[in-house]
């Protein structure tokens, strides 16, 4: 893993710094066109879901290797309340309010790995990959 | 920063810059109330052609406006969304299915042209 890019997550406006700071990564990478706003909207969902439920946390970037592929790699984190029932959270047009609901299993159809752990009272952690084609 | 909103005959015309944040999409939402209200509009086109992402947010809050103004008596016509936008948007999730769309400002103003002859008291 290297570039690492870090965002600390408090407020609606680093939403959109950390999916800019996601597409320029993404960019340098080698990914193009349609990716590169598939990346973003993934990042601009779970950084929301930041500010929505956990009111504070952070967005790390960085670009990954494996075999002969390459690609970026996205962790929100938080210590928020935690998600109690996650197969519940990654259902499509589940929401406790504030939202469409489409956030988490929205991102997961964007990325092409997506990891969640979450503990009740600990936090959350969302880990996404994609590679490039 | 506030969104600039634009006054042509009885149409009101938004454009998008490229990263408004929820505030902003927010603000945009009350400000076109009642400006719908304030000139007596009948439309209101929001181009969006530069937002480079349009999220569940942004989708919610373009079709909570929609609603609004039509509940004031003015369509809405969301122009402009771009290839990739389309695109990320189908995965997502997000369809703007009870809103209206149209390539661009052009087809947007001729499309609200349609509608506003079509019923001429307003509201629907």
């Amino acid at each position: 893993m290297d570039n690492e890019i870090r965002i600390a997550i408090e407020r609606e406006g680093d939403i959109v710094t950390a999916r800019q700071k996601g597409r320029e990564l993404a960019a340098e990478t080698g990914f193009s066109g349609s990716d590169l706003t598939v990346i973003a909207t993934a990042i601009s969902e779970i950084a929301r879901n930041i500010v929505t439920y956990a009111g504070r946390g952070e967005v790390i970037l960085c670009t990954v290797r494996q075999g002969g592929k390459h690609g970026i790699q996205i962790v929100a984190a938080d210590s928020g309340p935690g998600i109690a029932d996650i197969e519940l959270a990654m259902r499509d047009g589940y929401s406790t309010g504030k939202s469409l609901g489409l956030g988490l299993p929205g991102a997961k159809r964007l990325m092409d790995e997506f990891e969640i752990t979450s503990t009740v009272g600990r936090g959350t952690t969302v880990t996404m990959r994609k590679w490039t084609r | 920063m506030p969104i600039p909103i634009l006054k042509q005959r009885d149409v009101l015309i938004v454009s998008i810059q490229s990263a408004p944040t929820d505030p902003d999409l927010l603000q945009l939402k009350d400000d076109l109330a009642d400006r719908v209200g304030r000139h007596r509009s009948r439309g209101v086109v929001i181009d969006v052609s530069a937002l480079d992402v349009m999220d569940s947010f942004a989708a919610r809050t373009l079709r909570m406006i929609s609603r609004t103004t039509k509940l004031r008596g003015a369509e809405t016509v969301i122009v402009g969304i771009q290839p990739e936008v389309a695109f990320s948007m189908t995965q997502l999730g997000l369809t703007l299915q009870d809103v209206s769309t149209a390539l661009d400002l052009e087809e947007g103003l001729e499309l609200l042209a349609t509608v506003m002859k079509k019923d001429p008291q307003g509201g629907g």
